[in-house]
């Protein structure tokens, strides 16, 4: 059953490039081409702040996603929950020493970025959820006693994002952590209970909401209910999806984002800006790249023998897969905006580097497939 | 409590993929769903949302086109175009307004009230819109401006153009332009797709014209941010400037008989009596129509509004009085061609007539003696025409005073012209309910009572007797329409020694006769010849004896208040009485008497006499109109007109 420990120990580095997997490596590296390309085009097709600092931090969690994957999988193991308490002290400190830009405050100032915890977090649940549910056996997974850490774990980072406020990535840190306990074997009643206790205290939540949020729950149920307020933004990204047309206005002639009808189009709308540009087609191969990397990805999560390892990867998958699923539900209309980023053709730092580490987990899971964990 | 039971991991192995297999059917139905999102999106509705695209990018700015010129019939310039200068300011341009406002207001003559307002648009306009500070300025404002330039960052002087009339003498008859009003837009339809700010005409033929001399409105299409900034212009249609207009006026002419009109409250027009055109046509007194065209002065409209002369209103043909003695060669013709009267018959009058125990009096107390209908034309003898009158009935006598022009509209499309009255014993029961007495046939014979005409009806009449008894149809623009009446009279010239018989020439030259027989007209013409020409005429002191400008011409005035018994038994005369109460004066005639070519009619309210103050006016005109006649025949001939 087990491996002999000398011989994945005493992998060499060729040995580990070769073991990697080229179709995850190349899919991540063709939409940084492209989300290169919608960056300048979001610059006014100049080479310009946007793109300039796109590339370069593509180019170091890259690099990053490259050095992660070499760590052994172990190593990931046992450093879970120091992540998990290290994301978490920085959220902490998000709350004391954050930087406040435009109503929310959600950023650290670090000498060389702006990091916002809250992206990080996404992958620590994951992670430390993992740990646990590997640790703890099948039949303790659905004893009470054994279900309070994992909702504290999950809870607590999740209000101190609400509260800064931003409830988008409140709602994705949130789904990944389910995602983790539904795969460990969470009884389906427990989920049935925590959403009707969700639902019975939603309407103490929303005398919370901050008015924009609300107006943009109402906007999304009604989107002609206020066109030049907070409708707009999904107007306007409908407008310049749709007009895209079959094979799009063409490069660097996206009239709706380069007139600034756009709202956000460096970030939350970055889909909207290459499909208006490159139609249906365009829209149709960042759907398929996105499909290939969340097929990759479940992959690995077959071939990984640790239980570790698989919920790991099929966690993360799905929470890829939401991010994704998200961001573009909301730029077509079909769900809120909430304010979720596109997984690595967004503009941002902090989501970037997330999802590289996440991503460098993974990969580094796929060499160490079949390591045992402890 | 870890567990490294292999059986266990096997167990917790399935239990993850199985779930993960749930997970991942519910993936591929999402992203099926964004892919079916994706293709309602950009297929089906693609065409839509293309167009919303389009609509959100493009925006149009209207240009203003210019307004077409009316000229006179020399082609004199009478509503023109001329530059005007403005001041624009881009806010965006300015670093600071309040000192820009400031140096504005030590430049030019800005009160702070209008600088308060004009800051107060711009708080309500996005910074890049310019706003119009003065667009009226003078040169030397405008010098002063561009002197000072290097020191108004944001200020632009821009040379626009702007409704000129470089005339007051016309008017009333071309009217003037002013900005749009709402009820502008509800009547005139094309103004719907026009912009802004665009000058429109209210009345007189600024008014007539609108449609085809506004012109057709222009375009820029911008491409335009979300934020309205136009970024790159994508096309240009300077549109039309509107049509020209020739008119019949004779400029010199009109301005003449405007400085002779002074400011008395009267009005002249003159008409060729062939062809209809319209010589002149004054209203006196007249007012500043490039008053009105950037908005008037609130003292000047209180001025104008309130001067009981009523400079606004065009007299010619808005302008309402009873024709009084004018219509006797009417009353004269209609008994003539009914066959009532014989010319001859004598009738002694004493100064007064009684019908029912009612006292009819003539305008001259002593009375005229015996009259027969050419003398008592001559002499415009009331009792002779009380008798006519009450002989011919209301009825035929508004038959032919309709036939003659009166009682109808002249022009087309002359917002303020009026339709005045011709009253029959119909008239009377329509409009007053009530039926027709005797007496007043008497009083509508001397051209009192319900009679009402404008000045324009009157001299369309008397060119209708002048022409021979032909209709024409009066024109204030020149157009391509034939004219038969000319060609006949040519003919005629030509061949003085073929008489036709009148039936056959009016259908050889497609004439529409107004008499049944001619020889009544001439006798009219006569008539009015003794009036003016022969001793004991009412405007004989008015003759010329030069064969030139030898005039036929019949006088009237119209009571505005009956005299009393006492006034007449005091012979209170005009002058002495009240300005308000005096009698219109009137005078209408046709020159020369020889050839004659032109008709008149001259109204001046509250004037007296028609002999006294209407005729030595139309004396003065005619004299003018005749020496300018030969310059008139050579643009005729120029033109290569038929008329």
């Amino acid at each position: 059953m087990f491996q002999p420990r000398s011989i994945q120990t005493s992998m060499t580095y060729r040995d580990k490039i070769m073991s990697m997997d080229y179709v995850l490596v190349i899919s991540i590296l063709l939409l940084g081409v492209v989300s290169m390309f919608a960056m300048f085009s979001t610059d006014g097709g100049k080479f310009d702040y946007h793109t300039k600092s796109h590339i370069l931090r593509f180019g170091v969690f890259f690099l990053m996603f490259l050095i992660i994957s070499m760590f052994q999988i172990r190593f990931w193991y046992q450093t879970s929950t120091l992540l998990y308490l290290a994301f978490f002290i920085l959220l902490l400190g998000v709350k004391y020493f954050g930087l406040t830009s435009s109503g929310s405050q959600r950023w650290l100032n670090f000498y060389f970025m702006n990091l916002q915890p809250s992206e990080l977090m996404k992958i620590g649940l994951i992670l430390f959820l993992a740990k646990y549910y590997h640790r703890i056996s099948t039949q303790d997974v659905n004893r009470i006693k054994f279900l309070f850490l994992p909702v504290v774990a999950l809870v607590a980072p999740v209000l101190l994002v609400v509260a800064q406020p931003d409830l988008g990535t409140s709602i994705l840190i949130a789904l990944g952590g389910v995602t983790v306990s539904w795969l460990a074997g969470v009884r389906v009643k427990f989920f049935a209970y925590a959403s009707i206790l969700f639902i019975s205290l939603t309407p103490i939540a929303i005398a919370f909401l901050k008015p924009y949020q609300k107006s943009r729950i109402l906007t999304f149920l009604n989107p002609d209910r206020d066109p030049l307020g907070a409708g707009y933004q999904i107007i306007q990204s409908k407008i310049a999806i749709g007009s895209g047309g079959l094979f799009g206005k063409g490069f660097l002639n996206g009239s709706q984002s380069y007139l600034d009808y756009l709202p956000e189009k460096h970030t939350d709308f970055i889909f909207t800006l290459f499909s208006e540009e490159f139609g249906f087609v365009g829209s149709l191969f960042i759907l398929l790249l996105y499909s290939v990397i969340i097929y990759r990805i479940i992959s690995i999560g077959d071939v990984t023998r640790s239980s570790f390892g698989k919920l790991y990867c099929y966690s993360f998958a799905t929470a890829f897969f939401i991010y994704v699923g998200v961001n573009m539900g909301m730029v077509l209309g079909l769900l809120p905006i909430v304010g979720a980023p596109l997984p690595i053709m967004s503009y941002g730092g902090s989501s970037m580097m997330a999802i590289m580490l996440g991503l460098g987990i993974v990969m580094s899971c796929k060499i160490y497939k079949d390591t045992p964990v402890n | 409590m870890i567990n490294f039971g292999s059986g266990n991991t096997v167990i917790k192995s399935k239990l993850i993929s199985r779930r993960m297999f749930i997970l991942t059917a519910a993936k591929t139905i999402v992203f099926c769903g964004i892919f079916g999102r994706l293709v309602s999106l950009q297929i089906n509705e693609a065409t839509k949302y293309k167009t919303l695209s389009d609509k959100n990018r493009f925006r149009e700015w209207k240009l203003a086109p210019q307004r077409g010129i009316i000229r006179d019939y020399f082609d004199k310039e009478i509503a023109s175009n001329e530059k005007v200068y403005q001041l624009h300011i881009t806010p965006e341009n300015s670093p600071n307004l309040e000192t820009l406002f400031f140096r504005l207001k030590t430049i030019l003559n800005l009160t702070d009230k209008r600088i308060f307002y004009l800051k107060r648009k711009i708080a309500k306009q996005k910074p890049w819109e310019p706003i119009i500070v003065s667009d009226n300025l003078t040169w030397s404002e405008f010098s002063r401006i561009n002197l000072f330039l290097h020191e108004l960052p944001g200020v632009e002087p821009i040379v626009s153009v702007a409704r000129q009339y470089p005339d007051q003498s016309t008017a009333h008859l071309v009217g003037y332009v002013s900005q749009v009003s709402q009820k502008d837009l509800q009547n005139k339809q094309y103004l719907k797709d026009m912009s802004v700010g665009i000058a429109v005409g209210k009345t007189g033929l600024e008014n007539k014209l609108d449609k085809d001399i506004i012109g057709k409105v222009g375009f820029q299409r911008y491409e335009v941010n979300a934020f309205g900034k136009r970024i790159k212009q994508i096309q240009v249609d300077p549109g039309e400037s509107g049509k020209n207009y020739r008119t019949t006026l004779d400029l010199d002419v009109q301005k003449y008989t405007s400085e002779i009109l002074e400011e008395k409250a009267a009005s002249v027009c003159v008409m060729d009596i062939y062809n209809g055109d319209i010589i002149t046509m004054a209203s006196s007194p007249s007012f500043d129509p490039n008053s009105f065209v950037h908005g008037i002065d609130k003292t000047y409209w209180k001025e104008l509004i309130s001067n009981e002369k009523k400079p606004l209103n065009n007299k010619a043909i808005a302008g309402l009085y009873p024709p009084g003695s004018t219509i006797k060669i009417i009353v004269a013709l209609s008994a003539l061609e009914n066959d009532v009267w014989n010319p001859k018959r004598y009738l002694n009058c004493s100064g007064v007539t009684e019908l029912y125990g009612e006292k009819f009096h003539c305008w001259k107390k002593k009375g005229h003696g015996p009259m027969n209908m050419r003398s008592a034309i001559q002499r415009s003898c009331d009792v002779y025409f009380y008798e006519v009158a009450r002989l011919l009935g209301v009825d035929r006598l508004s038959e032919t005073a309709k036939k003659f022009g009166l009682g109808k509209k002249v022009l087309d499309g002359f917002i303020e012209e009026r339709a005045g009255v011709v009253p029959s014993t119909a008239w009377k029961r329509k409009f007053i309910g009530k039926n027709w007495y005797l007496g007043e046939t008497l009083h509508s014979g001397i051209g009192q009572g319900y009679f009402q005409s404008t000045p324009l009806q009157l001299c369309l009449m008397t060119a209708q007797i002048a022409n021979g008894g032909f209709e024409i149809k009066p024109r204030v623009l020149v157009n391509n329409n034939k004219n038969n009446l000319r060609n006949y009279i040519k003919f005629k010239n030509e061949n003085p020694n073929e008489p036709l018989p009148i039936d056959m020439l009016v259908s050889n030259f497609d004439l529409k006769p107004l008499f049944r027989n001619q020889e009544n007209i001439n006798f009219v013409k006569d008539a009015m010849f003794a009036a003016t020409n022969e001793a004991g005429g009412t405007s004989f002191r008015s003759r010329y004896n030069d064969q030139k400008f030898m005039f036929a011409g019949k006088t009237g005035s119209s009571q505005i208040k009956r005299f009393t018994e006492l006034q007449r038994e005091l012979e209170i005369k005009q002058k002495d009485i009240e300005y308000k109460d005096r009698d219109h004066a009137l005078f209408v005639a046709f020159a020369p008497y020889s050839d004659p070519k032109y008709a008149i009619s001259v109204v001046v309210e509250h004037g007296g006499t028609g002999s006294g103050s209407a005729a030595p006016i139309a004396k003065k005109v005619i004299k003018k109109v005749l020496e300018r006649d030969q310059l008139r025949e050579n643009v005729k001939n120029l033109t290569g007109e038929e008329i």
